[in-house]
């Protein structure tokens, strides 16, 4: 469903990705790990959108169409989403409310009704289950006073909330402390699907002994350098980044 | 004779020619030019008197210079101080003759079509009776015995209680605009409600337009006898334009002992161009006397237009246990330029003012505010709360902040908080990240911050207050 072929990106006139090629099935899940700078997170930010980040050459299609054709929300509402690794303060907007327009737009995208206010609430309940989360955090302000263990349960609520097809997440895992990493991978888990794929960025192996990888990738000095199964993860943590590093 | 008699005489010797019967003053302003207007209302001579009392006080006066607003010099020479009301003959025969930017941003706002008429100065009669509404609207408020007219008008009717009331709130000397708003006001609304009477619905200018014709120096005053509530709204959120620049206006509030007076206004005035040019200038005296134990006057209001904005809507609590609120959403985009703030001079004892202010600042905007807080001496068991908040959209913009706070009594409090916030690019990125369009994101950021001003204004403005910030902030990111 998603195919990058070639892929260059720069920020701030600096070439991060120097050609990237991957490709993603519907229903799979992919890890991609590297080191500090590898260019994890410009990957991620480049697919949703973020405007700093410029194409410089290569292509991206998903389902079928040219992603970079797209804006910021329309690949939102094509059922792309990304899950910060350092999510967002909206002071004064409350966490319900936020939540409520995003859903309510991504219905709107699909022809659905919108959600009211009480048939919301009764919804985003079931999706609470799913990352044990309590009613008191639908009151606060988005991510204002959260801890960052609460900021990544949040991402992982408006996933469970908005249904992706592509579910992006930038180092979902950092920061976390154990039972914080074990509540949101048990949360991925729930909403794995055959119709869901998931990117997973990661920089330790931790997180994917509890998600199972499809397949498992390394992004070094802004190119993938070695693609392999969930094994490849373990030797990673086993022998470390240089192992893999080309000469 | 008396001795204004003399001075009357002696000015007719100098030989102003123009015949009364004109429909228009001639530019500049001379003792003549307020005789000119005076006749044209048909005064009684006790408002010619005051008019000519101010008017000498206005040429001692200098043009204030502290504020942080700039403009190009006004030549008060160069203005023309009555201009008969519009004749309905000369305005646009139906909406396809208006501009149709103008037709656009009523749309945007949700303006009703029969509205969409009246604002454009549609020949009124085709289209909907506004007579019949204003009528019955009228003989509502009879009924409770409470006065609502043009300002024009009370002078005439009621002549005793604008006589009791007219500047006591804003002395003619208050200030500089106040003492020409004094000399040359033009018209405005009068409000007097009796004893103990709750008025039953929200007072509103939208019921005088066809009455009067909305000037540029308007004068407005209210005042709420014992036991009495009353609010009423101000303005509108469709862009006002009018040629002459230069607006100010006076308006002044009284509430009795255990009386409320609630005054609301959202105001659109064109702003000018992308560049600034072409807006209107906006100076205003708003003040509310908490005469009587117990009263309680409160401010809300949203502006998001005019080129310039200088106005500090304030209270005086005099009886013991009152009560002044401000509550307020100044928006400035392009080039606008807003001075803006409130005073809140606590006298009476166990009196409480809460002051809640929120700048929003865009492309090239300034946004200043300067509140004074003084708990006088005798004021003992006062609070003042005051919260004043800015938030930067882009880096060119700029919000000041000039917070004065005397507090001369042992028993009394004051709290200030304030906080500067931007809307950057991450949370945008964030917004649209989960669906949502800018301008959606914009609004509902925007919409959090004034959530708590908004909650203060009687629903039907909340709404279109909202649709206004949505419109006013276009453009303003990117």
């Amino acid at each position: 469903m998603l195919e990058i072929k070639n892929l260059h990106v720069s920020v701030e006139g600096v070439e991060i990705l120097k050609g990237i090629d991957l490709s993603v099935k519907t229903g799979e899940v992919h890890a991609i790990m590297g080191p500090n700078g590898s260019g994890k997170s410009t990957l991620t930010r480049v697919l949703a959108g973020h405007p700093s980040y410029v194409v410089m050459q290569g292509t991206a299609i998903y389902e079928g169409k040219d992603l970079f054709q797209m804006a910021i929300e329309e690949r939102a509402r094509q059922g792309i989403f990304l899950a910060f690794q350092y999510p967002i303060d909206i002071p004064g907007v409350n966490n319900a409310y936020f939540l409520k327009t995003a859903v309510n737009e991504m219905r709107k995208a699909k022809g659905l009704e919108e959600l009211d206010a009480m048939e919301f609430l009764e919804f985003l309940k079931e999706k609470m289950k799913i990352v044990e989360m309590d009613e008191s955090f639908l009151n606060r302000p988005v991510n204002e006073g959260f801890s960052g263990g609460e900021k990544k349960r949040n991402e992982i609520l408006q996933l469970a909330a908005l249904g992706p097809r592509l579910a992006i997440l930038d180092e979902t895992d950092s920061g976390l402390d154990i039972d914080a990493l074990k509540t949101i991978s048990e949360g991925v888990n729930r909403l794995r699907s055959p119709n869901r794929s998931f990117i997973l960025v990661t920089h330790y192996q931790r997180m994917l002994n509890y998600i199972t990888p499809d397949h498992v990738h390394v992004l070094m000095g802004g190119k993938i350098v070695m693609s392999g199964g969930k094994d490849l993860a373990f030797k990673l943590e086993e022998k470390g980044y240089e192992w893999v590093r080309p000469d | 004779m008396t001795d204004a008699g003399s001075f009357i005489n002696k000015d007719y010797a100098y030989g102003f020619v123009t015949p009364v019967e004109s429909d228009a003053a001639p530019r500049g302003l001379s003792e003549d030019t307020i005789r000119f207007i005076s006749k044209k209302k048909n005064e009684p001579a006790f408002m010619l008197e005051w008019r000519l009392k101010a008017y000498r006080e206005w040429l001692k006066m200098k043009e204030p210079d502290w504020s942080s607003v700039r403009y190009p010099k006004i030549d008060y020479q160069d203005i023309i101080y009555y201009s008969a009301p519009k004749k309905k003959k000369d305005g646009p025969q139906s909406l396809a003759e208006v501009d149709q930017e103008v037709l656009k941003t009523y749309e945007k706002l949700g303006i009703p079509l029969e509205e969409q008429k009246i604002l454009a100065g549609v020949a009124v009669d085709a289209v909907f009776d506004s007579v019949s509404v204003a009528t019955t609207y009228k003989a509502k408020l009879k009924e409770y015995g409470i006065i609502f007219c043009s300002f024009s008008e009370a002078v005439r009717e009621h002549p005793d209680l604008v006589k009791k009331y007219l500047g006591s709130v804003v002395p003619v000397k208050d200030n500089f605009f106040s003492a020409l708003n004094s000399a040359v006001f033009s018209d405005g609304s009068f409000c007097y409600i009796p004893k103990g009477v709750r008025c039953p619905m929200e007072l509103s200018t939208y019921f005088r337009i066809n009455a009067m014709d909305t000037g540029q120096f308007e004068r407005t005053l209210i005042v709420a006898d014992e036991g009495s509530f009353v609010s009423y709204l101000e303005g509108c959120t469709a862009p006002i334009r009018d040629k002459n620049q230069l607006h100010a206006a006076v308006v002044e509030l009284v509430a009795h002992e255990k009386a409320s007076i609630k005054y609301s206004t959202v105001q659109n005035w064109y702003a000018g161009d992308k560049e600034g040019k072409g807006g209107i200038y906006n100076f205003v005296t708003k003040r509310g006397l908490c005469q009587g134990a117990h009263s309680k006057i409160s401010w809300t209001q949203v502006e998001t237009g005019s080129a310039i904005t200088w106005k500090y809507p304030s209270c005086i609590l005099q009886g013991d246990h009152s009560t002044g609120e401000f509550y307020s959403v100044a928006v400035v985009n392009n080039h606008q330029q807003a001075d803006t703030g409130t005073k809140m001079i606590h006298l009476g004892k166990n009196t409480k003012s809460t002051i809640i202010s929120k700048g929003i600042s865009a492309r090239f905007g300034k946004n200043t505010y300067r509140g004074a807080v003084r708990i006088l001496p005798h004021a003992a068991e006062s609070r003042n709360y005051t919260q004043c908040d800015s938030l930067l959209m882009g880096d060119r913009c700029s919000a000041n902040t000039f917070p004065t706070l005397e507090v001369n009594n042992r028993t009394s409090r004051a709290e200030h908080e304030a906080t500067t916030s931007r809307i950057d690019e991450d949370q945008l990125f964030y917004c649209r990240q989960r669906g949502m369009s800018q301008e959606n994101a914009i609004s509902m950021i925007v919409h959090g911050f004034c959530k708590e001003v908004f909650k203060n204004l009687p629903m039907e403005f909340a709404v279109e207050a909202q649709r206004l910030m949505s419109v006013s902030l276009e453009g303003s990111v990117g």
